[in-house]
């Protein structure tokens, strides 16, 4: 278990496993997906995939910083932010996951 | 945008493939995002965002309106940072 890093090629390859389009496709597939949500969370829309998560745009006012090696005070310019909170299900899914690898202490 | 939304408008350009095969696409996508954290895997997007677990040790909290003790379970959260592109482009008539 963990400490792997997955990236775009896991992804298309098991939209190959799971789908059986071919291995170019698959890529292509999953580049348009991710692109997709991007587009939409520039755009300022919510994307909500249910059992996954939810992607949103929050708006940043200005506000103070500090430059943590100077300790110089700088502006943080107003900003877009883009917000991910993880549905109940997968948030209990990680948490269920995490707890079942954890040694149990034998009372 | 929910996700059959999002379906919809990768069928639409995907003539040749099914609605229901878009549907396992996407559905394959998450889920395998999905099956990476629950493992404790990190996943990394170039350009869109990376998703990782973090941990929370157990600690003694409070309750606010009583004000007595409860211990609180340690924990593990889902975490997403979003990718230098993304981000960028989220703010682009700003910068400019």
């Amino acid at each position: 278990m963990g400490g792997k890093t997955l990236t775009r090629a896991e992804l298309a390859e098991a939209v190959y496993r799971k789908v059986g389009l071919s291995r170019t496709e698959s890529a292509q597939l999953v580049e348009m997906v991710l692109q997709e949500v991007c587009d939409a969370v520039v755009r300022g829309e919510t994307v909500k995939l249910s059992s996954f998560a939810t992607f949103q745009v929050r708006d940043k006012n200005e506000r103070i910083g500090r430059n943590p090696k100077t300790g110089e005070e700088v502006p943080i310019s107003p900003r877009r932010v883009m917000t991910f909170k993880a549905s109940n299900v997968l948030k209990d899914r990680i948490l269920k996951a995490h707890q079942d690898r954890q040694p149990r202490e034998s009372a | 945008m929910i996700k059959s939304e999002l379906v919809q408008t990768i069928a639409n350009r995907n003539p040749h493939l099914y609605l229901r095969d878009v549907e396992n696409i996407v559905n394959a996508i998450f889920e395998e995002i999905s099956d990476a954290l629950a493992e404790g895997n990190r996943v990394e997007l170039r350009g869109f965002g990376a998703f990782s677990v973090k941990n929370r040790p157990a600690r003694t909290g409070r309750n606010p309106r009583t004000g007595e003790s409860v211990e609180v379970e340690e924990k593990w959260v889902p975490f997403f940072k979003t990718g230098k592109e993304l981000r960028e482009r989220l703010n682009e008539d700003k910068d400019s």
